[in-house]
């Protein structure tokens, strides 16, 4: 598991991609039917975009290089009840920021200055007058 | 305030997160480097503020942009600022990045170590898993010694989950700090049965993955993986295990005859195709283990190659690759079966994968016999026709050359045939390896007199049309060839044809163009060539012919004594002088041809390349010693400033002269190969010359002379094809030949004898085309064949080839030392310092963990030093540092005592009773599985075999622990007589009332990581067990634990063993409760439920299951009844059965070893809450060291002190009533103080110590 090993070069992203390419063409792997599973049909920009959702699934399955779990139910329970933890501790704090998020993570060419939902607008970058 | 919290929370909404980082990379493709300098910028500013929100996002972007290969090494810091926060997501950033960015050379990872134990020890079990992973990515030497033991811990975690992660970094600890596979090997390997499958696949994947490398360790675990493969289901476990047994089996080869049923049975049922390639490669690492005698087993090598033959054939290029690949591992024991699939393998070399036509190639090495060779090489002849891209034609043609010359040309039954193979594989174009073709024409026509004719004449065309070979383009690889054929040409010149011709050939001007090595050669064997002419010329008096060929030489030599080579031009110049000389004696007319041909006299014998370094030195010769006086001393150090390495000078210099280091050898050694690789003198190799040597007569190879019928000599470039055909034909007739004697002989006896000789034609059968004497290389005498052990020295597993036997079995030869404790966490002996402080420890500050880890650190480097240190410290200042110092040392210490003297009364099944068990299990045939339970050593049988072979192992004892023993005075007595006492009782077997258990009971009251001190400490697979009840069907033993966390609980295991040959299942296990005790059942469930023992036990298998009990007094002692319940389901039917008990809950049971400082335990005295007891033991016929053993282990104490026959000793209740004892022994009566705080529990414990004695 070459992903673990400390790299200084950049090799990393091309060998995301290559293991995309290796591990999505065999369909029995344990790792891409995660995947599937816990992105709702992966696919490459996915791995690219959520790089710590895919090593955390990743640090179920494989420990330090050495194979933890095959049972392909116990990782999801497990990446599932993470989930959910990482969600309460986020509570209702968390809540706008996941609706902006979902606004930015929709396919928008460029960053908007300012994003209308309804008649709520909001000046997008750094807000000084808070300050 | 709440303003603050949303203005943070908005504020943050806009940071630019990982997405965004993301799309930012991608939206600026054109200026990716600037666009990101400026999102580190601004990650930089982030890291600034408090937030820790805002901080952890920005490491999450930081593990991105590390990902893409940006240094972010600066920000290791802040990294470990997200790992401490209390907040799992976070937290799980900060352990992403450390995974991705920490490595040995980070120091923070320093600053860590503390931060890691709190997560291990989290109630949330994803801080401890997360905290897990990360570190088994950047664990160091340092974090695997100072969490070794909290690891250790977390492997007994009452959550698979942890329990599964814990195993599984073992294997990393172990490799960063080897002293810890010791200590911690029961209890990983108890975990190969844990009910949970993925903790059972993490150790069967950690066991595995030692065992690899260090198979002959592992061998006694064999018969657990037996029984674990046979049970397991899991794919992934299976493998593993079958791996692992294929490393053990060339070490038992009695293992394997117990493999090939389970596994063939797995070739035909599995439908996983890795776990069928695992499988046919461990049967073919059994059937290569077993000697050949094993007839039936033809079967099972036919079976193995025909699912290879399934692999290779499938689609999957991986796949096929391992199916060659395995199949070359048939091939060298059982070459006929895999030739039948000649025609796979062939097709193979079609693939267009390059790898896996190399495998083919491999494979076809080992195929090839006399009766296929020509087939199989003119197959290759095809491919390297048809290859494209030189390399994998260049491997073609190492290949096939491999081929041919393997065994020394074992297989090759017509050498003119080879040779016109060599002669059309320099029509190769752009080949490097033109020197491996020249070497083989000058081996085969050295060592082959009969081909010599042949290949001169073959060589003479070469020569005659080098202008093919050195054509237009620089062939820069195959003129090497030329080199060959004019040696070989020049040195068996008489067999040449028409020698001038070949002499004009060779001294054309566009030799010149050649290199200059090859010239030189021409030239020089020019000079051969040149003799033989003249004795020609002589023999036919042409005095004429004679002048014109040394008027040729006169005439073309000048242009090589121009040579810018030094070798030619020499070799030329004096050439060329000789001639002219020759000359002006032939126009005297004086016969020179003699003179000239003696000075190329004398044939050559090849030399084996290591004949050299296999001369024995003769007896009182010094290759080291100087030959002359070395010059003076006096004389270079005059020279020689006078500094400080002046004195390592002469040795230095003398180590020079001695011993040049092994690089410069390897150098040297290659450099000699080059050189006589190229020097016909020397004869390389053939691939297995040692070999040669072994044969008894190369020389006697039968000896068919046939006459030639078919012209041999083929005008210009030789066809190999019709030898082919022509060995057909020669096959065909002699065969005809054979069996018409055969015929007549049959006559002649008239069915006296039958010979089925009809069959297909067998190796034997097929004689060699003519003479072949393949002159051995010489070797000197008494030459003796060296192998080169080859083992890497700096292999990490090195440091993991550790004994583990000896600690399984509990044998007292060498049970765990001190120095291989783990380090436990160094903040408890402060606790320790006064018992009557709270226990509770993890209130300690942590500045004096560090402190304290900072010491252990220290101490562990030089113990020799510190010890000794520490002895005169104490006479120096005594309380301080003594303290310390004493502290350190005696956690460890007392914990080994309570472990040694769980030793006692464990099995004593030594190593030689385990190595016989495991014999025992190797040697039945198919066994019930309660023979095959090393694990389950109740049997009568195997203590009786261990107690016999005790003694033996004693005389190694003293021998094994002395090193260790160079601790503190005090401490070696003790434990000497410790190790003492242990044999002697082995020797009386003396303890009735306790049961004899093995690994099965290793565990002991581990509650979800509570840290217990011996929990912390290893022990050693055994406990001190007696016997609950017992039937027909079952039997169980128990053992009662306190649990240091809680007052009120203690844990009872027992261990259920199956003792019928039914399957036992739903086993139930109730207490009636009384008002002080109960059992703990699980929530919901009534106060008079039993509860489910969470196995079944399959016949002669036995299992521990753990019960909690709460307990509300504990002064005096109790007894609980209870019953177990169960069915009983044999083939035919289930039957409901039950077993009536009785739990004695002692109140030792309620003690827990817990040792004591001196100081303390003298402050507990002073301080006068304690109430006085005594207790007087008469008739006690037992060393003193015995007695304070027993007590220790029955009873749970530890000695604080002890001055000759008087010990104090010290235990604590879970409730936290200490227990002091003054035990003193005269004239076999022994007197026992006793003080504690709690009267009634006192008097219990010490009618309980009396009745120990009371049985011995």
């Amino acid at each position: 598991m070459s992903v673990y090993s400390f790299q200084t070069e950049d090799t990393e992203q091309q060998i995301i991609r290559e293991t995309f390419h290796l591990v999505s063409k065999r369909d029995e792997n344990v790792f891409v039917e995660t995947l599937d599973k816990c992105f709702e049909n992966v696919c490459e920009l996915d791995l690219i975009f959520h790089m710590d959702k895919v090593h955390n699934i990743l640090a179920e399955m494989v420990m330090g290089g050495m194979v933890l779990e095959t049972n392909m139910s116990e990782i999801i329970t497990q990446v599932e009840a993470q989930g959910k933890m990482e969600k309460s501790e986020a509570g209702i704090a968390g809540a706008p920021a996941r609706a902006v998020s979902a606004v930015k993570n929709m396919n928008l060419p460029e960053m908007p200055k300012n994003i209308n939902i309804g008649d709520i607008s909001i000046k997008v970058p750094n807000l000084p007058s808070f300050k | 305030m709440a303003l603050k919290i949303v203005k943070g929370s908005i504020d943050r909404m806009f940071d630019k997160n990982l997405q965004d980082l993301v799309r930012g990379i991608r939206n600026h493709k054109e200026d990716e480097a600037k666009y990101i300098s400026t999102c580190i910028d601004e990650i930089k500013q982030e890291l600034k503020q408090d937030n820790i929100a805002v901080k952890a996002n920005a490491v999450c972007k930081l593990t991105y942009l590390q990902m893409l290969g940006y240094d972010v090494s600066w920000a290791a810091f802040n990294i470990v600022e997200v790992m401490s926060s209390s907040k799992f997501t976070y937290k799980r950033i900060g352990y992403l990045a450390a995974s991705q960015c920490f490595h040995e050379g980070t120091d923070v990872i320093m600053l860590t170590t503390n931060q890691i134990r709190k997560d291990l020890s989290s109630p949330n079990q994803y801080d401890t898993g997360v905290a897990l992973t990360g570190l088994s990515c950047f664990v160091t030497p340092d974090l695997a010694r100072d969490l070794a033991n909290d690891i250790m811990t977390l492997m007994s975690h009452t959550k698979p989950y942890i329990r599964k992660k814990a195993v599984l970094i073992m294997y990393k600890v172990f490799l960063k700090y080897p002293e810890s596979l010791r200590p911690a090997f029961p209890r990983l390997k108890e975990k190969l049965e844990d009910p949970d499958p993925g903790v059972q696949s993490a150790a069967v994947n950690v066991i595995c993955e030692l065992a690899r490398r260090n198979p002959k360790n592992y061998l006694s675990l064999a018969p657990l993986f037996f029984k674990l493969m046979t049970s397991s289901t899991n794919n992934w476990v299976l493998i593993k295990i079958i791996k692992l047994f294929g490393a053990l089996t060339p070490l038992e080869p009695r293992l394997g005859k117990k493999l090939i049923e389970p596994l063939t049975n797995l070739i035909h049922s599995t439908s996983a195709m890795s776990l069928l390639y695992e499988c046919v490669n461990t049967v073919i690492a059994v059937l290569i283990s077993l000697s050949s005698g094993m007839p039936n087993h033809s079967a099972s090598i036919q079976l193995c190659v025909q699912k290879l033959r399934i692999l290779i054939e499938d689609s999957d290029q991986n796949l096929k690759y391992l199916g060659l690949l395995a199949m070359s591992k048939i091939l060298k024991t059982h070459p006929k079966s895999v030739q039948s699939h000649k025609d796979l393998i062939l097709q193979c070399l079609d693939d267009k994968d390059e790898s896996i036509r190399l495998r083919a190639l491999d494979l076809l090495y080992g195929m090839v016999s006399k009766k296929n060779l020509m087939e199989i090489v003119k197959k290759l002849m095809l491919h390297v026709d048809k290859a494209e891209g030189t390399t994998y034609r260049d491997e073609l043609l190492t290949k096939i050359i491999d081929i041919c010359s393997q065994s020394n040309y074992q297989y090759i039954t017509n050498f003119e045939w080879y040779i016109s193979i060599l002669v059309e594989l320099t029509r190769l174009e752009g080949t490097r390896h033109g020197h491996l073709i020249a070497s083989q024409m000058l081996d085969v026509a050295i060592r082959v007199k009969a081909i010599r004719g042949f290949a001169v004449a073959q060589m003479a065309t070469l020569l005659d049309n080098a202008h093919l070979l050195t054509g237009n383009t620089q062939r820069n690889g195959i003129c090497e060839v030329l080199y060959a054929a004019a040696w070989i040409c020049g040195e068996f010149s008489e067999h040449l044809e028409d020698p001038m011709q070949t002499l004009e050939a060779m001294l054309r001007p566009k030799v010149a163009t050649l290199p200059g090595h090859i010239q030189a050669v021409y030239v020089q064997n020019a000079a051969k060539l040149f003799a033989t002419v003249l004795r020609k010329h002589e023999g036919e008096t042409d005095s004429q012919a004679a002048q014109e060929t040394s008027q040729l030489l006169i005439d073309r030599l000048p242009l090589f004594v121009q040579s810018a080579n030094l070798e030619v031009q020499e070799r030329a110049s004096c050439i060329l002088q000789l001639v002219k000389y020759i000359q002006k004696l032939q126009q005297k007319n004086v016969e020179v041809a003699e003179e000239v041909t003696a000075l190329f006299a004398g044939e050559l014998n090849p030399v084996a390349p290591k004949a050299q370094k296999k001369v024995p030195i003769p007896d009182g010769l010094d290759l080291d010693a100087w030959i002359n006086e070395p010059p003076s001393e006096s004389e270079s150090e005059d020279e020689k400033p006078k500094v400080v390495f002046a004195k390592e000078e002469p040795k230095h210099s003398r180590s020079r002269h001695t011993e040049v280091d092994e690089k410069e050898l390897a150098r040297r050694r290659e450099a000699r190969k080059q050189e006589q690789a190229n020097n016909p003198f020397y004869i390389k190799a053939s691939p297995s010359s040692q070999k040669v040597y072994d044969a008894p007569g190369v020389e006697h190879i039968p000896v068919v002379q046939i006459d030639l019928s078919v012209p041999l000599k083929v005008p210009g470039m030789p066809m190999s094809d019709q030898y082919l055909k022509l060995e057909e034909e020669r096959r065909q007739k002699e065969k005809a030949e054979r069996k018409k004697k055969e015929k007549k002989k049959k006559r002649e006896k008239r069915g006296k004898e039958r010979k089925a000789d009809s069959g297909p034609e067998s190796e034997e059968d097929i004689t060699p085309a003519h003479q072949v004497d393949i002159v051995t290389e010489e070797m000197p005498e008494n030459a003796l064949p060296s192998d080169d052990d080859d083992k890497d020295p700096n292999d990490p597993h090195k440091a993991l080839d550790i004994d583990l036997d000896n600690l399984l079995s509990g044998s007292s030869s060498r049970p765990l030392a001190d120095s291989e404790k783990l380090p436990v966490r160094t903040h408890r002996p402060e606790v320790l310092k006064s018992p009557v402080v709270d226990r509770d420890s993890e209130s300690i500050p942590q500045e004096t963990k560090k402190k304290g880890g900072k010491e252990k650190k220290e101490k562990k480097k030089d113990k020799e030093k510190d010890r000794k240190r520490s002895k005169e410290d104490k006479k120096k200042k005594k309380k301080h540092k003594e303290v310390e110092e004493e502290l350190l040392e005696s956690q460890p210490e007392e914990a080994v005592q309570s472990e040694e003297t769980k030793e006692v009364a464990a099995p004593p099944t030594s190593t030689s009773a385990e190595a016989s068990d495991l014999d025992f299990w190797l040697s039945s045939a198919p066994v019930p599985p309660a023979a095959q339970e090393v694990t389950a050593p109740s049997s009568a049988a195997a203590v009786d075999t261990s107690s016999a072979a005790a003694p033996e192992s004693e005389p190694d004892d003293p021998k094994d622990t002395e090193p260790e023993d160079m601790k503190s005075s005090k401490h070696k007595k003790k434990k000497q007589k410790k190790e003492k006492e242990e044999k002697e009782k082995k020797k009386k077997k003396r303890h009735h009332h306790h049961h004899h258990h093995g690994d099965a009971g290793g565990e002991d009251s581990v509650q979800n990581g509570t840290v217990e001190e011996e929990e912390e400490e290893p022990l050693p697979p055994m406990s001190n067990y007696s016997l609950l009840a017992e039937n027909s069907y079952i039997k169980m033993v128990y053992d009662i634990q306190g649990n240091h966390q809680d007052e009120s609980k203690v844990v009872v295991s027992v261990i259920f063993e199956n003792k019928s040959d039914s399957f036992l299942k739903s086993m139930e296990f109730n207490v009636l409760d009384s008002l002080n005790s109960k059992l703990q059942r699980p929530e919901g469930a009534g106060p008079h439920d039993g509860l489910t023992v969470p196995f079944q036990l399959p016949p002669g298998v036995s299992n521990e299951a753990r019960f909690v009990f709460s307990v509300q007094s504990i002064v005096m002692p109790q007894k609980l009844k209870g019953t177990l319940t169960f069915i009983v389901k044999s083939d035919e039917s289930s039957t409901h059965e039950k077993l009536d008990f009785k739990l004695h809950f002692t109140c030792t049971s309620y003690l827990i070893t817990t040792p004591c400082y001196s100081d303390a335990y003298a402050k507990l005295l002073e301080s006068g809450d304690l109430k006085g007891s005594s207790l007087r033991l008469e008739g006690i016929n037992m060393p003193f060291h015995h007695l304070l053993a027993r007590i220790c282990f029955h009873h749970h104490f530890s000695v604080v002190e002890r001055i000759d026959s008087c010990a104090s000793m010290y235990s604590r209740s879970i409730q936290g009533h200490h227990v002091c004892l003054l035990v003193k022994t005269s004239d076999q009566t022994v007197s026992i103080d006793a003080k504690c705080d709690e009267p009634s529990l006192l008097g219990n414990v010490l009618d309980e110590i009396k009745q120990t004695f009371s049985k011995c």
